[in-house]
C-alpha cells in the first residue's frame, strides 16, 4: 500500500490494537513464570509479589528439559527441512505441469486435512507396528517415526501454498534462464526459488511450529529417550502438585527459539518477484 | 520366608552357584517368577511403563530406579524404565494393546482394570503366575478385588493403594472452636456451615465450609458412587446392569450437590475447577477449610503446609458397616504382565518384586500411598496421622468401583451429568431431587447395551 | 526498484491477471508433456502422504464399520463387521450418539465460521499494515508470531487463567478495577463457555493467517499501488481492487485449510474444560474422541469421522466450484 498519512494514522492505530492483543496473554504467562507459585493462586495480581527467577532455574530439574530439547531439535529441524523440499518438488510439479492425476493428487492430499487426528493415530501406530516387524526398521519410539510423521503432517499445506506460489510466478523468468543453459533444475534452484522465497520462509516456519508443538502423535508416538518438549511441557502438571510457574517459565524458553529464529529469518519473507528477478 | 527375599536375593547374587538350589528350597515363593530358573532369567531385558505418582518424573525415576536396581541385582534381569505422564498413559495402552507391540510390564489405574481385562491383553494371575508373586492371601482384600471382574482370574495387580480422606485445616477449626472432625454426613454439614462465613465483613463470604472441583469428572463419580452406597444405592445392578437412577444413588448425588446448592458450604466458583491439583491451595491459602482428597499430605508437605488434619470421610451413621459404610472406593494403580510379553517369567518375577514386602513399604512410604499387602502394613511408615486414617478406610470401609467393563463410561456420563449440575448451580438454577434423577437417566441412555 | 521483463506494469493488467487466477500466461500456455518426470517430482510426497496419512485414514474408514470395542480392540483383525449399523447408531437423532452430534455438527459449523472470519480480518489487517516498511517492523511481525508459536498447552491455560471466575483476569478488570459488572460472571461454565472456546482459537489461529498473507503480499511489485493511487484510488480500493484479487490463490487455500483446521479442532476445548465440555461448547472432535477413547467405541468414533470427512468433501467440492470457475485446475 501507498504509504498516505491516512495509512500511517491507520497503521498506527491498528498495530496498537493488534499488540494489545497479543500481549495481554503473554503479560500473564511472563508474569507467572517469575511469580513465587503461591502468588499463582487467588486473586490475579496485575505485579507480582516478589520476582524471582527460580522457576527459570528449576525448569531444568523438574523435567529433563535439555534433553526434551535436543530431541524437539532432531526431529524439527529434520521433519520441516525434508517436508519443505518434497513440499517444493510436488508444488512445482503441479504448478508448472498438467499430467493425468494432478487434479487427484492435490485433492487427495487435501482429504487428509479432513479426517480427525485422533482416529489417525491407532492405525499409524499400527501401521509403524507392521513395518517393524517386517522391515525391520524401529518408527515407535524412534526420531525417525516421529519425523515422517511430522513430515507428512505438514505436506498438505505446503504443497497447496507453495503451488499458488508457483503458479503466480511468469514462466518467462525460468524460460529465459533454461534457454541461458540452465536445466529445468536448474531453473527450479537458481530462478524459481529465490523469487518464491517470501512463501517458502511461511511455509518452513509452519511446518516448524507444527512440529515444534504437536502433543497428540508425541504422546503415543515417543518413549522416554525421544520425548519431545510439547510433552515435557505437562509434566509440570504431575498428579498431585501443578508447577504453574515453571510450566510458564518452560514454555517462554521452549519458544524463544522459534521466536530468535522467526526474527532472523522474518526479513526473507520481503523480498519477492523485485529481488529476485533476473540478473 | 517371604520377609528375607530380599536379604535372600542379594545373598543368592553373591553366590550365584548355590542360587538355583536356594530358591528350590524356598518353594517358589521367592518372587523369581515361579517356574523360571533364575538362571535363566539371569540376562534378559524387560520394559516398565510406569505411571507418574511422585512429585515429578525426575523423582519417580530416582525412586524406581533404586528398586530397580535392588532386582537387577538379585535376578540378573535389566529393566528398562519409562514413566510416561498420566495424559498419556491411555493412550499408551491403548496402542500398545492393539498393535501387540509394548511393554512387558506396565502401570494401570486400578479403575481401567476391568476394561483392560476384557481385551485379554494381560496375562491372567492365576497358577504358576500367581504363585511366583505369593499367592492373593498376601493383599488386601478389597485391594485385590480390584484387579479384574468377579468370578475370573484378575489380569492386573494390586501396586499402590489410595483412599479418599476428609482433610481439614486445623487453624480455621481451632478458630471457629470445632475439636472433633465431623463423624457423620449431618455433623459434617453443620460443621461446614460454621466454618462458611464473611471474615472481613465486607458482605461477602470469603471462607468455605468444604471445596470440591465441581467439573473433575472422575471425582464426581467417585462421589456418586460413595455417597450413593451409605444411601444404600448401587451404580449397577448384581448383573452389571447399570442403575443410576435408584433412590440410593439419587440421594447420595443430591447430598453432594447440596454442599453447594441447599447447605450453601461450597464456593460456587468451585463448579468450575477441573482439577483435584485446585483444592489443596484453598486449605492453604484459607479459603475453605475442608476437602476430600486421596494424598493431599504430600502437596502440603511440599508447600511446607503443616495445619492440616485428616479424618475419615463422614458417613450416613458414623457406625455404619458393609456397603452403608463405605468412604471410598479402593483407589490405586495396578500393575499388569503384557500377553505379547517375550519375557514373562521375567516380568513376573518383576510384578513379584514390586510387590514383595520390602518393595512395597520403599515404595508406598515414598508415594505417600497404602501398601497393597497385609504384612507391609505395619510398617512404622504409614503410621504417620494422615497414613493411619486412610489404613483404616483401605481396610474396612472401602469397596471397588464396579467391576464390569463399561465402568470407564459409566465415570464419564456420570461425572459428567454431575459436573453439569453444579455448572447449573453455580449459575443460579436451583437443583433438586428431580433434576438430579432426570440427569442421571439421560446418563444411563448413553450408556452402552451390554 | 528494477523490475523484470514480465512483471505488471499496470494496475489494471495485474487485476486481470489476478482474476485469471494467476495461472500460465497465456503466451506460454498449458502443455501436456507426456514424461514421467512430474510424476517423479510428487512421488516422494506421494509416498509419505500414502504412508501417514491415507493407509491409516482408509483403515480409519475400515474401522466404521467394525464393532471395535474393548472386546476386540487386542485382536482387531477378527473384529465382527456390522455393516452400517454404526452409522445407523451415529445418525439416529432418537438416540443419546445421534442427538449430540447433529447439536455439536451445527455449533461447530458456527465455530468454525466465526473463527475463521476472525482470524482471517485480523490476519490480512496486520499482513496489509506489516507489508510496509517502518522501524521496529521486524520486531512486531515476530511479536504477532509469539500466539502462533507458544506450544498451545500454555496458552490455553493462561486463558484459562484469565477467564477463571473468581480469581482471573478478566472478571477482575471488569469487576474489582473498573466496576463496569457486581456480579462475577462465568466464562467456563454455560453460555460463555463457546465464547471462550473461539477466543482461543482465534488467538491461536490468526498469526498463522497473518504470516501466509504477509507472505502472499510479498509478490505484489509496489509500482501497482503507485500507479492506482496516481490514478487516485482509495485505500480501500486498492486493498479491494489490487490486493485482494492478487492475494486470490493465497487465500483459497489459506481460507480452505484454515476452516479445515478449526473444524477439526480438539485441543483447546480439551484443555479448558477437560473431558467434560459444556453442553453449550460442545464441538464435534471432543465428541468423537470421547466415543473412541472413553466409550471405547472405536466403531462408532469412526463412523462419527467418516461423516465428518463426507461433510468436509462436499463443503469444500462446493467451495472449489465456487471460487474456481470451470476449467481451472485447483492449482492455477
Amino acid at each position: 500500500m501507498i504509504e498516505t498519512r491516512g495509512f500511517r494514522i491507520l497503521r498506527a492505530f491498528g498495530l496498537v490494537f493488534l499488540t494489545l492483543i497479543v500481549v495481554v496473554p503473554l503479560y500473564v504467562i511472563l508474569t507467572t513464570s517469575i511469580k513465587p507459585l503461591q502468588d499463582v493462586r487467588g486473586l490475579f495480581q496485575w505485579f507480582p509479589s516478589e520476582i524471582t527467577f527460580q522457576p527459570y532455574v528449576d525448569i531444568w530439574t523438574t523435567v529433563p528439559l535439555a534433553h526434551y530439547f535436543t530431541n524437539s531439535l532432531i526431529v524439527t529441524v529434520f521433519a520441516t527441512t525434508l517436508s519443505v523440499i518434497l513440499a517444493i518438488l510436488a508444488a512445482y510439479a503441479l504448478s508448472r505441469f498438467s499430467f493425468p492425476g494432478a487434479r487427484s493428487f492435490s485433492l487427495i492430499v487435501l482429504s487428509t486435512q479432513m479426517f480427525p487426528g485422533i482416529l489417525f493415530l491407532l492405525p499409524l501406530y499400527l501401521i509403524f507396528t507392521q513395518i517393524q516387524r517386517t522391515v525391520g526398521v524401529q518408527l515407535n519410539g524412534s526420531y525417525l517415526g516421529l519425523i515422517i510423521t511430522y513430515m507428512t503432517f505438514s505436506l498438505p499445506f505446503s504443497i497447496w501454498m507453495l503451488s499458488g506460489f508457483f503458479a503466480a510466478m511468469p514462466r518467462a523468468l525460468e524460460e529465459a534462464a533454461m534457454i541461458d543453459g540452465l536445466g529445468r533444475f536448474g531453473a527450479l534452484v537458481r530462478v524459481v526459488l529465490p523469487v518464491a522465497r517470501p512463501g517458502i520462509i511461511a511455509v518452513a516456519v509452519y511446518c516448524f511450529i507444527t512440529s515444534w508443538s504437536e502433543v497428540l502423535f508425541a504422546s503415543v508416538l515417543t518413549n522416554a529417550d525421544t520425548r519431545t518438549l510439547s510433552i515435557g511441557l505437562r509434566a509440570y502438571a504431575s498428579q498431585t502438585d501443578v508447577y504453574w510457574n515453571q510450566m510458564m517459565a518452560a514454555s517462554v524458553v521452549v519458544s524463544l527459539p522459534v521466536l530468535i529464529g522467526f526474527l532472523i529469518v522474518q526479513r526473507h519473507l520481503i523480498s519477492g518477484l523485485s529481488a529476485g528477478a533476473v540478473k | 520366608m517371604k520377609k528375607s527375599r530380599n536379604i535372600r536375593w542379594a545373598a543368592l547374587a553373591a553366590t550365584a552357584a548355590v542360587s538355583t538350589a536356594a530358591l528350590t528350597g524356598c518353594g517358589g515363593t521367592g518372587g523369581t517368577g515361579g517356574s523360571a530358573d533364575p538362571a535363566e532369567l539371569e540376562g534378559q531385558t524387560i520394559t516398565y511403563w510406569a505411571s507418574n505418582q511422585g512429585s515429578s518424573i525426575s523423582m519417580d525415576e530416582e525412586v524406581l530406579g533404586e528398586s530397580i536396581d535392588r532386582f537387577t541385582e538379585a535376578t540378573g534381569v535389566e529393566v528398562e524404565l519409562e514413566v510416561i505422564p498420566w495424559p498419556d498413559l491411555y493412550n499408551r495402552i491403548l496402542a500398545a494393546v492393539s498393535s501387540g507391540e509394548g511393554p512387558d510390564v506396565l502401570n494401570i489405574g486400578n479403575t481401567w482394570a476391568v476394561s483392560l481385562q476384557s481385551s485379554g491383553a494381560f496375562i491372567p494371575w492365576e497358577g504358576d503366575a500367581l504363585e511366583a508373586i505369593g499367592g492373593q492371601e498376601r493383599f488386601v482384600e478389597t485391594s485385590w478385588a480390584t484387579g479384574g471382574a468377579e468370578g475370573q482370574a484378575p489380569t492386573s495387580v494390586p501396586l499402590y493403594g489410595l483412599a479418599y480422606s476428609l482433610y481439614y485445616n486445623t487453624a480455621m477449626f481451632e478458630e471457629a472452636g470445632i475439636e472433633e472432625p465431623p463423624a457423620t454426613w449431618d455433623e459434617f454439614i453443620e460443621t461446614a456451615k460454621q466454618l462458611t462465613k464473611d471474615t472481613d465483613g465486607d458482605g461477602e463470604i470469603d471462607q468455605w465450609g468444604f471445596t470440591l472441583a465441581g467439573q473433575r469428572v472422575s471425582n464426581n463419580a467417585h462421589q456418586a458412587f460413595v455417597r450413593g452406597m451409605q444411601n444404600g444405592g448401587e451404580l449397577y445392578t448384581e448383573d452389571g446392569q447399570p442403575d443410576f437412577t435408584n433412590d440410593g444413588v439419587v440421594a447420595g448425588v443430591t447430598q453432594w450437590l447440596d454442599l453447594m446448592d441447599e447447605n450453601g458450604v461450597v464456593d460456587p466458583s468451585n463448579a468450575e475447577f477441573t482439577d483435584g491439583s485446585q483444592l489443596p491451595p484453598e486449605l492453604i491459602d484459607g479459603r475453605a477449610a475442608m476437602m476430600f482428597d486421596q494424598a493431599a499430605g504430600k502437596t502440603f508437605a511440599a508447600a511446607e503446609f503443616e495445619d492440616f488434619g485428616v479424618a475419615p470421610i463422614p458417613m450416613n451413621s458414623a457406625d455404619a458397616t458393609g456397603k452403608e459404610g463405605t468412604q471410598s472406593h479402593v483407589a490405586g494403580i495396578n500393575v499388569s504382565v503384557f500377553a505379547n510379553s517375550d519375557a514373562k517369567d521375567a516380568a513376573i518375577a518383576f510384578v513379584g518384586h514390586l510387590t514383595s514386602d520390602e518393595e512395597q513399604k520403599t515404595l508406598n512410604a515414598a508415594y505417600t500411598s497404602l501398601p497393597v499387602v497385609t504384612s507391609a502394613m505395619d510398617d512404622p511408615a504409614f503410621d504417620t496421622p494422615e497414613m493411619a486414617a486412610k489404613k483404616v478406610t483401605y481396610a474396612e470401609h472401602s469397596q471397588p468401583m464396579p467391576l464390569f467393563p463399561s465402568e470407564g463410561q459409566m465415570e464419564t456420563l456420570v461425572g459428567e451429568a454431575i459436573a453439569g449440575l453444579f455448572a447449573d448451580i453455580a449459575q443460579g438454577e436451583e437443583v433438586n431431587e428431580e433434576d438430579v434423577r432426570a440427569a442421571l437417566e439421560d446418563a444411563q441412555a448413553q450408556m452402552p447395551a451390554s | 526498484m528494477t523490475t523484470h521483463a514480465t512483471a505488471p506494469t499496470s494496475a489494471t493488467e495485474v487485476i486481470t491477471t489476478g482474476r485469471r487466477g494467476r495461472g500460465p500466461t497465456p503466451a506460454t500456455g498449458r502443455r501436456r508433456r507426456r514424461t514421467l518426470f512430474p510424476y517423479a517430482l510428487i512421488a516422494p510426497a506421494g509416498v509419505m502422504e500414502l504412508l501417514i496419512h491415507i493407509i491409516p485414514m482408509l483403515l480409519g474408514v475400515w474401522i466404521a464399520f467394525l464393532s471395535l470395542t474393548q472386546l476386540s480392540i487386542a485382536n482387531w483383525v477378527a473384529a465382527p463387521f456390522v455393516g452400517l449399523q454404526n452409522f445407523i447408531t451415529s445418525l439416529d437423532p432418537a438416540g443419546p450418539i445421534g442427538s449430540q452430534f447433529y447439536g455439536a455438527l451445527l455449533r461447530t459449523i458456527f465455530y468454525t465460521v466465526v473463527v475463521v472470519g476472525i482470524a482471517w480480518s485480523l490476519g490480512i489487517f496486520a499482513a496489509v499494515l506489516l507489508n510496509s516498511k517502518f522501524r521496529g517492523n521486524g520486531v512486531l511481525r515476530t511479536l504477532f508470531l509469539v500466539p502462533y508459536a507458544l506450544p498451545g498447552f500454555v496458552t490455553t491455560i493462561a486463558w484459562a487463567f484469565i477467564f477463571n471466575q473468581r480469581d482471573g483476569m478478566l472478571n477482575r478488570l471488569l469487576v474489582d478495577d473498573l466496576g463496569l459488572l457486581t456480579e462475577r460472571p462465568f466464562w467456563l461454565l454455560g453460555g460463555n463457555s463457546l465464547i471462550v472456546v473461539i477466543v482461543v482459537t482465534v488467538w491461536q489461529f490468526w498469526p498463522f493467517a497473518f504470516l501466509m498473507l504477509l507472505a502472499a503480499l510479498q509478490s505484489i511489485p509496489d509500482e501497482v499501488y503507485e500507479a492506482a493511487s496516481l490514478d487516485g484510488a482509495s485505500l480501500w480500493k486498492q486493498f479491494t481492487g489490487i490486493t485482494l484479487p492478487m492475494i486470490r490463490h493465497a487465500n483459497v487455500v489459506l481460507l480452505l485449510m484454515l476452516s479445515l483446521w478449526v473444524f477439526n479442532q480438539f485441543d483447546v476445548p480439551y484443555l479448558l474444560f477437560g473431558p467434560a465440555s459444556p453442553e453449550e461448547a460442545t464441538l464435534i472432535s471432543p465428541l468423537i474422541y470421547q466415543q473412541s477413547f472413553n466409550n471405547w467405541n472405536f466403531g462408532v468414533g469412526g463412523a462419527l469421522s467418516v461423516l465428518l470427512l463426507v461433510v468436509l468433501l462436499i463443503a469444500s467440492a462446493f467451495y472449489i466450484r465456487l471460487v474456481m470457475p470451470k476449467g481451472q485446475t485447483i492449482d492455477d
